[in-house]
């Protein structure tokens, strides 16, 4: 298996409705030669619908999918050199592993040596050399995975889809097959696009990803970005834990500043300018718990309020505070001599402003 | 389930045992030991030496094996394209054909043979049409030709359905990734689709090969006689029950029944693909292009012109005075149906006995059977099963002379009838022939039924026998009724078993009047209007039936494949 030229997939103004029910509107996609890409969103976002449009087994209504800016959208998706592995993979349990693997190969009519020297590489990249001759039946559930993975990118594909590929195994092996997933798309350097509503899986492996709701993409960016600098409400809530809290953004030339009940005026490092009813958002991880004597330092803005509850994840744990009948979430790292609250305890939470994204309601 | 070895389960399973042994399994070993001995008792093969030796009867093997294996390759050439585009293609039409296509059920071949003969024959209308125009002619109907033209046109619905839900079970990826690999069109169809409804397939092409090989009404109506089922006929009912040629031909067509039966499970042995099929997403049909469009429009309406033509010509027949070297009948009359009706109104009747008394019978063996077998650990139970699902294997013809064999010196107590001559006997082997149909639908219908609803009308004070009588039956009323309406119409078409076993006019049943009618030139008018009026009443019972079905209960039932 060699590396390959790398591709550069775009999507272009594609809207594509089933019957009445519209399922992408206006989706524009810009994926650079060799990345690893993410799509990622809740069930029925229509990133699975997204990915079937660019294997071609979807039509879009409207707009043009391209690869190295040839348009493809015509092309059936027999003749689109582009490998799919599908989510329940698919494998033809008539055939074997062997026969699974050299099938696009024979479609492809390749001289008889080469589709077996290639079936033979493209199992041991996957390391199931020596189960050709198995039927898909009588293997377990991540081997049957990868011979699917080794199925697709025998015949080496101008570009890898992966739909919800770790979908189907236990959780153990599924943090084991990501990894596994990243080095051999390395290995490769094939232009790939994965689609899962695992937003872990998908921050964790991906160069960038792109969030999408109700057929919208709602951000492009690299996982950090998306987490750090969330670019609205749905993007901070869906990416990570949040607190949202509600009030009103002022921007002025000296600054931006938001007032709600909770923290009186706050001024805001200059972010973004908003005015108007708006959220601040900040992350649970981000947040200091201290006794409500302590004198709490100026850098921070604080708050009181009264554990509701608490659950202890291991690393961290999980305080929601009740501050004036709004919950707050804190996570609060766990170590040996580290502080605990108990549920009912009263707390200061401190909250640094640098912390905080300011989000238009 | 908790075992318990309840003495009323025993003993209806002993009486279901018993029945199936007397009715079914000795008659066939009687068969079986006549062809294989001398008259003194003593073990010989010199009955298989003579039969291959006589031409007749090696010819008439060939030609079985021939008729039947061209039938399901002409059967298959029809229903794949049409089971194929109905699936996969957004196409105008896939209703008519799923439900135009049961039609050809509805009336057995024998009674459309002598409309087919008249429409295809050499002097027929498409000849005479195609003499005219083209001065030359197709011969559809000579010889064998004719019986596979005719078994193959009313058979291949049997593959056309099991076919079309095998691909409907197929996973849309599996087709999908074949498509992302690089595969299309036929490629597509050749290595994935059909290798994954060959099951499907193979179970209807098994039926098919089944039913042509049984039936013995339609080449005796084309007046073919070179046929085993039609040998085995005519040496018992002319040279005598003791020729022993007849039980050789019974012998061999149970054993290729056998082995096609067996063969179709063989070639899927270890291919249980059911297991690695999730349900998949919906069906993404493709568009048809024009040139494919022409093609399956235009092969649809032929099938569709060829499906019809026995039933519109049963019907011309019927209506028609004179009918021969013409097109369509010259004279029109409604004198047929007051022959028939002033004749043959007992024959309505007893066919509505008979069948009613079998499909009853089957019912009820066939919801005991079910209920045995999926609810209770009586030991040996799955026997029950296995015997009465072998009664498919038996051709008519051969559980016919097995019962004139086994029965001939058994008196009806307190008369000096024999039981032979006993109308019941011809109730008792309809009953025995169409309880595979009905065990199938009764088992369906308890399968789908979860135990836990048992239990629960047993946690709140339900008996065993009060849960059978208020929870299990009505919920498997559905599949019961199916179960009774498909035996009911199967046996009221029955001939192969049907014309060895009537001895008295007066016992006939409709099929038998109709192939009695069919061997006369002169009967053929009152021959095709029974005929009509038995395609009315079964077509009546389907519709009603399915009606009544898919009222009750079954909405959410996937389309069922007609197994066996």
């Amino acid at each position: 298996m060699t590396a390959q030229r790398k591709v550069r997939l775009e999507v272009r103004n594609v809207s594509l409705a089933f019957g009445a029910t519209p399922v992408l509107r206006n989706v524009n996609l810009d994926i650079k030669p060799g990345e690893f890409f993410a799509l990622l969103g809740p069930s029925g976002c229509g990133k699975s619908t997204l990915l079937r449009l660019i294997a071609g087994f979807n039509q879009a209504q409207s707009g043009a999918v391209c690869i190295d800016g040839a348009d493809i959208t015509r092309i059936p998706p027999w003749e689109r050199d582009i490998g799919m592995v599908f989510q329940n993979y698919a494998l033809w349990p008539h055939m074997t592993v062997a026969q699974n693997v050299a099938f696009g190969l024979q479609e492809r009519k390749l001289p008889r040596a080469d589709i077996q020297r290639k079936t033979q590489s493209a199992l041991e990249l996957v390391g199931l050399q020596d189960y050709g001759q198995r039927r898909p039946s009588q293997l377990s559930g991540g081997q049957q995975q990868r011979v699917a993975v080794a199925r697709t990118i025998a015949i080496e594909p101008k570009l890898l889809l992966l739909d919800e590929p770790l979908s189907n195994l236990d959780a153990q092996l599924r943090v084991h097959m990501r990894t596994e997933l990243l080095a051999l798309q390395r290995k490769l350097g094939v232009t790939t696009i994965f689609v899962t509503h695992d937003q872990e899986e998908a921050l964790s492996i991906s160069d960038r990803v792109a969030v999408l709701d109700g057929g919208v993409i709602q951000q492009v960016g690299t996982p950090m970005e998306l987490f750090d600098r969330p670019a609205n409400r749905f993007i901070a809530s869906f990416v990570g834990t949040i607190n949202l809290l509600s009030g009103t953004a002022h921007t002025t030339a000296d600054g931006t500043t938001f007032e709600s009940p909770l923290l009186g005026r706050l001024a805001l490092p200059r972010t973004s300018a908003v005015s108007g009813s708006a959220e601040i958002a900040f992350r649970p991880h981000t947040l200091t718990l201290a006794s409500p004597d302590r004198a709490g330092s100026a850098d921070k803005v604080w708050m009181q309020g009264s554990v509701a509850h608490r659950e202890f994840l291991g690393e961290f744990i999980r305080y929601r505070i009740d501050v004036q009948g709004i919950d707050i979430v804190a996570d609060q790292p766990h170590y040996g001599g580290s502080i605990e609250f108990l549920p009912g305890a009263l707390v200061k939470i401190g909250i640094q402003p640098g912390q905080i994204r300011l989000l238009a309601a | 389930m908790h075992a318990r070895l309840s003495p009323a389960h025993a003993a209806i399973a002993l009486a279901i045992a018993l029945f199936l042994v007397l009715f079914l399994i000795v008659p066939v070993i009687t068969v079986v030991y006549v062809a294989f001995t001398n008259s003194d008792g003593t073990l010989t093969l010199a009955h298989f030496f003579s039969f291959f030796g006589l031409t007749l009867m090696r010819e008439s093997f060939y030609n079985s094996l021939y008729v039947g294996a061209m039938s399901v390759l002409l059967a298959s050439i029809i229903s794949l394209p049409l089971a194929y585009f109905t699936m996969r293609y957004r196409f105008r039409g896939g209703v008519l054909i799923q439900t135009l296509g049961v039609l050809p059920l509805i009336m057995p071949p024998f009674v459309g043979a002598a409309a087919m003969q008249l429409l295809f024959g050499r002097s027929g209308s498409v000849n005479l049409i195609l003499n005219d125009c083209c001065g030359f002619g197709i011969p559809f109907m000579e010889g064998l030709n004719g019986v596979i033209f005719v078994e193959a046109l009313h058979y291949f619905p049997f593959i056309l359905l099991n076919l079309t839900v095998a691909l409907a079970n197929i996973d849309t990826a599996m087709e999908e990734s074949a498509q992302n690999l690089g595969a299309s069109g036929v490629r597509l169809f050749r290595r994935i689709v059909f290798p994954l409804a060959l099951p499907g397939y193979l179970a209807g092409a098994a039926l098919v090969f089944l039913k042509v090989f049984d039936d013995v009404g339609t080449p005796l109506v084309l007046n073919v006689t070179d046929i085993l089922a039609v040998q085995a006929y005519l040496r018992i009912t002319s040279i005598g029950i003791d020729d022993p040629i007849g039980y050789v031909a019974s012998v061999i067509m149970v054993i290729a029944s056998l082995v096609a039966l067996w063969g179709s499970t063989w070639l899927m042995r270890g291919r249980d693909y059911a297991t690695l099929q999730r349900g998949g997403s919906s069906l993404a049909r493709r568009e048809l292009k024009p040139l494919q469009a022409v093609f399956a429009y235009g092969w649809i309406i032929l099938v569709l012109l060829i499906v019809l033509s026995p039933h519109i010509g049963i019907l011309l027949l019927s209506l028609s005075k004179v009918w021969s070297f013409s097109v369509v009948p010259d004279v029109y009359t409604l004198d047929n149906y007051k022959t028939v009706f002033r004749d043959s109104s007992g024959m309505m009747a007893n066919t509505l006995l008979y069948c009613g008394i079998a499909a009853g019978f089957d019912v009820l063996i066939g919801t005991a059977i079910a209920y045995l077998i999926l609810r209770t650990r009586l030991p040996a139970r799955q026997w029950l099963d296995l015997a009465a699902s072998a009664a498919i294997a038996i051709p008519g013809v051969v559980l016919g002379i097995g019962y004139l064999r086994t029965f001939k010196d058994f008196q009806l107590p307190f008369t000096t009838q024999p039981f032979t001559a006993f109308w019941v006997i011809i109730a008792i082997a309809y009953t025995v022939r169409r309880l595979p149909y009905a065990l199938r639908s009764c088992m369906a219908a308890l399968q789908q039924l979860h135990v836990s609803l048992e239990e629960a009308a047993e946690n709140l004070g339900a008996s065993k026998n009060r849960t059978i009588y208020r929870i299990v039956v009505p919920l498997m009323a559905g599949g019961i009724l199916a179960g009774f309406v498909t035996s009911f119409l199967t046996a009221a078409v029955e001939l192969s078993a049907t014309i060895m076993l009537v001895t008295a006019q007066s016992d006939a049943p409709m099929s038998y009047g109709i192939y009695l009618y069919m061997q006369s030139i002169a009967g053929r008018g009152p021959g095709a209007a029974l005929g009509v009026i038995a395609v009315v009443i079964v077509g009546i019972g389907t519709y009603l039936s399915n009606r009544l079905i898919r009222g009750r209960a079954a909405q959410h039932e996937a389309p069922r494949a007609l197994h066996i």
